[in-house]
Protein backbone atom coordinates (compact mmCIF):
# COMPACT_ATOMS: atom_id res chain seq x y z
CA UNK A 1 0.00 0.00 0.00
CA UNK A 2 1.77 3.45 -1.66
CA UNK A 3 0.26 6.42 0.89
CA UNK A 4 0.62 9.90 0.74
CA UNK A 5 0.28 11.87 3.79
CA UNK A 6 -0.79 15.75 3.20
CA UNK A 7 1.17 18.52 5.52
CA UNK A 8 -0.48 22.08 6.09
CA UNK A 9 1.62 24.86 7.19
CA UNK A 10 0.87 24.11 11.18
CA UNK A 11 0.11 20.30 10.54
CA UNK A 12 1.89 18.05 13.52
CA UNK A 13 0.78 14.75 13.81
CA UNK A 14 1.64 14.18 9.99
CA UNK A 15 5.02 12.58 11.59
CA UNK A 16 3.09 10.17 13.73
CA UNK A 17 0.52 8.48 11.00
CA UNK A 18 3.77 8.38 8.50
CA UNK A 19 5.52 6.30 11.29
CA UNK A 20 2.27 4.38 12.22
CA UNK A 21 1.64 4.10 7.87
CA UNK A 22 5.33 2.78 7.70
CA UNK A 23 5.16 0.44 10.78
CA UNK A 24 2.46 -1.61 9.22
CA UNK A 25 3.66 -1.37 5.59
CA UNK A 26 7.64 -0.83 5.78
CA UNK A 27 6.75 2.05 3.17
CA UNK A 28 7.77 5.16 4.09
CA UNK A 29 4.58 7.47 2.56
CA UNK A 30 5.11 10.34 0.37
CA UNK A 31 4.89 13.68 1.82
CA UNK A 32 2.47 16.32 0.22
CA UNK A 33 3.05 19.82 0.94
CA UNK A 34 -0.41 21.80 0.54
CA UNK A 35 0.44 23.71 -2.36
CA UNK A 36 1.53 20.80 -4.22
CA UNK A 37 -1.67 20.40 -6.82
CA UNK A 38 -0.21 17.45 -8.52
CA UNK A 39 1.36 14.73 -6.45
CA UNK A 40 2.18 11.09 -6.78
CA UNK A 41 -0.62 8.71 -7.41
CA UNK A 42 -1.34 6.40 -4.20
CA UNK A 43 -3.89 4.10 -2.89
CA UNK A 44 -4.69 5.96 0.13
CA UNK A 45 -4.51 9.93 1.07
CA UNK A 46 -4.18 10.78 4.23
CA UNK A 47 -5.21 14.51 6.31
CA UNK A 48 -3.74 14.48 9.31
CA UNK A 49 -4.05 16.27 12.44
CA UNK A 50 -2.79 19.66 13.35
CA UNK A 51 -3.82 23.12 13.59
CA UNK A 52 -3.51 23.69 9.42
CA UNK A 53 -3.41 27.94 9.19
CA UNK A 54 -3.74 28.33 12.40
CA UNK A 55 -7.39 26.95 12.23
CA UNK A 56 -7.91 31.10 11.09
CA UNK A 57 -11.59 31.44 10.53
CA UNK A 58 -13.03 27.78 11.09
CA UNK A 59 -11.04 24.61 11.47
CA UNK A 60 -9.83 23.06 8.26
CA UNK A 61 -11.83 26.05 6.36
CA UNK A 62 -8.64 27.63 4.93
CA UNK A 63 -6.67 24.14 4.36
CA UNK A 64 -10.33 22.91 2.56
CA UNK A 65 -9.54 25.53 -0.43
CA UNK A 66 -5.94 24.82 -1.14
CA UNK A 67 -4.29 23.37 -3.96
CA UNK A 68 -3.45 20.10 -2.61
CA UNK A 69 -7.05 19.37 -1.59
CA UNK A 70 -8.87 20.01 -4.76
CA UNK A 71 -6.92 17.38 -6.41
CA UNK A 72 -7.60 15.41 -2.75
CA UNK A 73 -11.63 15.75 -4.09
CA UNK A 74 -11.08 14.94 -7.63
CA UNK A 75 -9.50 11.89 -6.37
CA UNK A 76 -12.09 11.12 -3.69
CA UNK A 77 -14.68 11.09 -6.45
CA UNK A 78 -12.67 8.77 -8.27
CA UNK A 79 -12.70 6.59 -5.44
CA UNK A 80 -9.26 7.22 -3.77
CA UNK A 81 -9.55 6.29 -0.10
CA UNK A 82 -9.44 9.14 1.97
CA UNK A 83 -8.31 8.99 5.75
CA UNK A 84 -8.89 12.54 7.74
CA UNK A 85 -7.88 12.42 11.24
CA UNK A 86 -8.93 15.38 13.74
CA UNK A 87 -8.08 18.46 11.99
CA UNK A 88 -7.84 16.36 9.03
CA UNK A 89 -11.63 15.55 9.89
CA UNK A 90 -12.22 18.72 10.05
CA UNK A 91 -10.16 19.50 6.98
CA UNK A 92 -12.66 17.02 4.69
CA UNK A 93 -15.85 17.80 5.98
CA UNK A 94 -15.28 21.60 5.14
CA UNK A 95 -13.96 20.34 2.35
CA UNK A 96 -17.52 18.53 1.37
CA UNK A 97 -16.36 15.02 1.44
CA UNK A 98 -18.04 14.41 4.63
CA UNK A 99 -21.29 15.51 5.62
CA UNK A 100 -21.78 17.98 9.23
CA UNK A 101 -19.09 20.16 10.68
CA UNK A 102 -16.80 20.03 13.94
CA UNK A 103 -18.21 22.64 16.35
CA UNK A 104 -16.37 24.28 19.41
CA UNK A 105 -16.18 21.63 22.36
CA UNK A 106 -19.80 21.47 24.42
CA UNK A 107 -17.69 22.43 27.42
CA UNK A 108 -15.20 24.93 26.13
CA UNK A 109 -12.28 22.80 26.53
CA UNK A 110 -9.36 20.87 24.83
CA UNK A 111 -9.57 18.03 25.84
CA UNK A 112 -6.04 15.41 25.88
CA UNK A 113 -7.11 11.82 27.24
CA UNK A 114 -7.74 8.18 26.09
CA UNK A 115 -11.28 7.69 25.10
CA UNK A 116 -13.31 4.54 24.50
CA UNK A 117 -14.84 3.81 20.85
CA UNK A 118 -17.30 1.56 19.90
CA UNK A 119 -16.66 0.20 16.27
CA UNK A 120 -20.05 0.47 14.46
CA UNK A 121 -19.12 -2.03 11.77
CA UNK A 122 -16.65 -4.04 10.41
CA UNK A 123 -17.68 -3.90 6.28
CA UNK A 124 -15.18 -0.99 5.14
CA UNK A 125 -11.47 -0.98 3.97
CA UNK A 126 -10.98 0.70 7.20
CA UNK A 127 -12.45 -1.15 9.89
CA UNK A 128 -12.28 -4.73 8.19
CA UNK A 129 -10.01 -5.77 10.93
CA UNK A 130 -12.38 -4.77 13.96
CA UNK A 131 -15.75 -6.47 14.80
CA UNK A 132 -18.65 -4.82 14.79
CA UNK A 133 -19.65 -3.73 18.29
CA UNK A 134 -15.90 -3.98 19.43
CA UNK A 135 -14.90 -1.27 21.95
CA UNK A 136 -11.38 0.08 21.41
CA UNK A 137 -9.02 2.69 23.46
CA UNK A 138 -7.13 5.67 21.50
CA UNK A 139 -6.80 8.97 22.77
CA UNK A 140 -8.13 12.17 21.31
CA UNK A 141 -6.74 15.74 21.48
CA UNK A 142 -8.80 18.63 20.25
CA UNK A 143 -11.20 21.83 21.13
CA UNK A 144 -13.25 21.38 18.37
CA UNK A 145 -14.61 17.74 17.94
CA UNK A 146 -18.21 18.29 18.79
CA UNK A 147 -19.91 16.79 15.33
CA UNK A 148 -23.05 18.20 14.23
CA UNK A 149 -25.34 17.60 11.53
CA UNK A 150 -28.74 18.78 10.62
CA UNK A 151 -31.77 16.05 11.97
CA UNK A 152 -32.09 15.04 7.45
CA UNK A 153 -28.40 14.61 7.40
CA UNK A 154 -27.92 12.68 10.98
CA UNK A 155 -30.69 10.15 10.04
CA UNK A 156 -28.86 9.76 6.82
CA UNK A 157 -25.61 8.93 8.46
CA UNK A 158 -27.55 6.46 10.30
CA UNK A 159 -29.66 5.00 8.18
CA UNK A 160 -26.95 4.23 5.83
CA UNK A 161 -24.97 2.73 8.48
CA UNK A 162 -22.36 6.06 7.87
CA UNK A 163 -21.56 6.56 11.59
CA UNK A 164 -18.30 4.24 11.80
CA UNK A 165 -17.05 5.24 15.86
CA UNK A 166 -19.01 6.25 18.83
CA UNK A 167 -17.35 7.37 22.07
CA UNK A 168 -18.80 5.03 24.43
CA UNK A 169 -17.96 3.92 28.23
CA UNK A 170 -14.97 1.12 28.51
CA UNK A 171 -18.05 -1.36 28.77
CA UNK A 172 -19.34 -0.22 25.22
CA UNK A 173 -22.05 1.40 26.46
CA UNK A 174 -23.05 4.51 24.46
CA UNK A 175 -23.94 7.60 26.70
CA UNK A 176 -23.01 10.72 28.29
CA UNK A 177 -20.05 9.21 30.27
CA UNK A 178 -18.25 8.30 27.54
CA UNK A 179 -18.26 11.41 25.11
CA UNK A 180 -15.52 13.73 25.76
CA UNK A 181 -17.08 16.80 23.32
CA UNK A 182 -20.36 16.79 23.25
CA UNK A 183 -20.92 15.25 19.77
CA UNK A 184 -24.62 14.53 18.27
CA UNK A 185 -25.20 11.14 19.07
CA UNK A 186 -21.71 10.09 19.82
CA UNK A 187 -20.44 10.33 16.62
CA UNK A 188 -16.26 9.98 16.78
CA UNK A 189 -16.00 9.24 12.85
CA UNK A 190 -18.28 9.05 9.78
CA UNK A 191 -17.36 7.72 6.56
CA UNK A 192 -18.85 8.79 3.14
CA UNK A 193 -21.77 6.92 1.60
CA UNK A 194 -19.16 4.50 -0.35
CA UNK A 195 -17.14 4.25 2.70
CA UNK A 196 -13.88 5.01 0.51
CA UNK A 197 -13.10 8.42 2.67
CA UNK A 198 -13.20 8.19 6.86
CA UNK A 199 -12.75 11.03 8.94
CA UNK A 200 -12.43 10.51 12.86
CA UNK A 201 -11.66 13.05 15.38
CA UNK A 202 -9.44 10.46 17.67
CA UNK A 203 -5.94 9.24 16.98
CA UNK A 204 -5.40 5.79 15.97
CA UNK A 205 -1.74 6.55 14.86
CA UNK A 206 -1.19 7.37 18.48
CA UNK A 207 -1.76 3.71 20.01
CA UNK A 208 0.10 1.90 17.51
CA UNK A 209 2.58 0.58 20.20
CA UNK A 210 2.25 -1.09 23.81
CA UNK A 211 5.03 1.21 24.52
CA UNK A 212 2.98 4.47 23.90
CA UNK A 213 0.30 3.33 26.32
CA UNK A 214 -1.79 0.90 23.88
CA UNK A 215 -1.92 -0.41 19.76
CA UNK A 216 -5.80 -0.54 19.41
CA UNK A 217 -5.40 1.88 16.80
CA UNK A 218 -3.07 -0.21 14.68
CA UNK A 219 -6.11 -2.17 13.47
CA UNK A 220 -7.43 0.59 11.55
CA UNK A 221 -3.66 0.80 9.76
CA UNK A 222 -3.66 -3.46 9.06
CA UNK A 223 -7.03 -3.24 7.79
CA UNK A 224 -6.23 -0.48 5.42
CA UNK A 225 -3.16 -2.49 4.39
CA UNK A 226 -4.81 -5.49 3.69
CA UNK A 227 -7.77 -4.24 1.72
CA UNK A 228 -5.36 -1.55 -0.32
CA UNK A 229 -2.21 -3.77 -0.63
CA UNK B 1 -15.77 49.92 -1.33
CA UNK B 2 -16.11 48.94 1.95
CA UNK B 3 -17.49 45.45 2.85
CA UNK B 4 -18.78 44.05 5.82
CA UNK B 5 -19.87 40.52 6.67
CA UNK B 6 -21.46 39.16 10.16
CA UNK B 7 -21.44 35.91 10.56
CA UNK B 8 -23.51 34.04 13.23
CA UNK B 9 -24.71 30.83 14.18
CA UNK B 10 -27.95 29.56 13.14
CA UNK B 11 -30.56 29.34 15.45
CA UNK B 12 -31.18 26.14 17.52
CA UNK B 13 -27.38 25.08 16.87
CA UNK B 14 -25.50 25.60 20.38
CA UNK B 15 -23.43 28.60 21.40
CA UNK B 16 -21.11 27.44 24.27
CA UNK B 17 -19.42 30.47 23.98
CA UNK B 18 -22.58 32.25 24.14
CA UNK B 19 -23.20 31.41 26.86
CA UNK B 20 -20.26 31.70 29.08
CA UNK B 21 -20.35 35.29 28.17
CA UNK B 22 -23.58 35.47 29.19
CA UNK B 23 -22.95 33.83 32.78
CA UNK B 24 -20.09 36.19 33.28
CA UNK B 25 -22.07 39.14 33.02
CA UNK B 26 -24.33 37.76 34.62
CA UNK B 27 -21.73 37.11 37.54
CA UNK B 28 -20.34 40.83 36.92
CA UNK B 29 -24.13 42.56 37.66
CA UNK B 30 -25.53 42.55 34.53
CA UNK B 31 -28.73 40.27 35.91
CA UNK B 32 -30.34 41.62 32.84
CA UNK B 33 -28.82 39.92 30.59
CA UNK B 34 -30.87 36.77 28.95
CA UNK B 35 -29.51 34.15 25.57
CA UNK B 36 -26.21 35.72 24.61
CA UNK B 37 -25.44 34.18 21.16
CA UNK B 38 -21.29 35.20 19.70
CA UNK B 39 -20.62 35.36 16.07
CA UNK B 40 -17.85 36.92 13.68
CA UNK B 41 -17.26 40.49 11.97
CA UNK B 42 -14.82 40.32 9.09
CA UNK B 43 -14.71 43.88 7.24
CA UNK B 44 -13.26 43.92 3.65
CA UNK B 45 -12.21 46.20 1.19
CA UNK B 46 -13.35 45.46 -2.49
CA UNK B 47 -12.42 46.48 -5.61
CA UNK B 48 -15.87 47.14 -6.80
CA UNK B 49 -18.01 50.47 -7.43
CA UNK B 50 -21.25 48.61 -8.03
CA UNK B 51 -22.83 47.69 -4.90
CA UNK B 52 -24.95 44.81 -6.55
CA UNK B 53 -22.08 43.11 -7.81
CA UNK B 54 -19.79 43.46 -4.99
CA UNK B 55 -22.87 41.86 -3.15
CA UNK B 56 -22.89 39.10 -5.47
CA UNK B 57 -19.40 38.80 -5.23
CA UNK B 58 -19.58 38.36 -1.52
CA UNK B 59 -22.54 35.99 -1.15
CA UNK B 60 -20.19 33.82 -3.02
CA UNK B 61 -17.23 34.39 -0.75
CA UNK B 62 -19.44 33.79 2.10
CA UNK B 63 -20.84 30.44 0.71
CA UNK B 64 -17.23 29.50 -0.49
CA UNK B 65 -14.76 30.16 2.50
CA UNK B 66 -16.47 32.83 5.36
CA UNK B 67 -19.21 31.08 6.77
CA UNK B 68 -19.89 27.26 6.91
CA UNK B 69 -23.54 27.64 6.04
CA UNK B 70 -24.35 24.13 7.86
CA UNK B 71 -24.05 25.77 10.88
CA UNK B 72 -24.03 29.67 10.21
CA UNK B 73 -25.87 32.32 9.10
CA UNK B 74 -24.17 35.57 7.13
CA UNK B 75 -25.35 38.96 6.67
CA UNK B 76 -23.68 41.31 3.95
CA UNK B 77 -23.57 45.30 4.05
CA UNK B 78 -21.22 47.30 1.58
CA UNK B 79 -21.00 50.75 1.88
CA UNK B 80 -23.50 52.14 4.35
CA UNK B 81 -25.99 50.04 3.23
CA UNK B 82 -27.02 46.87 5.11
CA UNK B 83 -28.93 43.86 3.82
CA UNK B 84 -30.86 41.72 5.97
CA UNK B 85 -32.33 39.56 4.25
CA UNK B 86 -29.95 37.50 3.81
CA UNK B 87 -30.20 36.13 8.09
Amino acid sequence: MKAAVLVFPGSNREGDVAQAIELVTGRRPAMVWHGDGDFETTDLIVVPGGFSYGDYLRCGAMAAQSPVMAEVRRRAARGVPVLGICNGFQIVTEAGLLPGVLMRNAHLKFVCSDVHLKVETSQSLFTNRYQAGQVIRVPVAHAEGNYFADAETLKRLEDRGQVAFRYCAPDGTVDGSGNPNGSINNIAGIFNETKTVLGLMPHPENAVEPMFGGSDGKGLFEGMVEALS
Amino acid sequence: MKARVHVTLKNGVLDPQGKAIGHSLNRLGFPEVGDVRQGKYIELEIAETDKTRAKARLDEMCRKLLANTVIENYSIAVADEIDWKKE
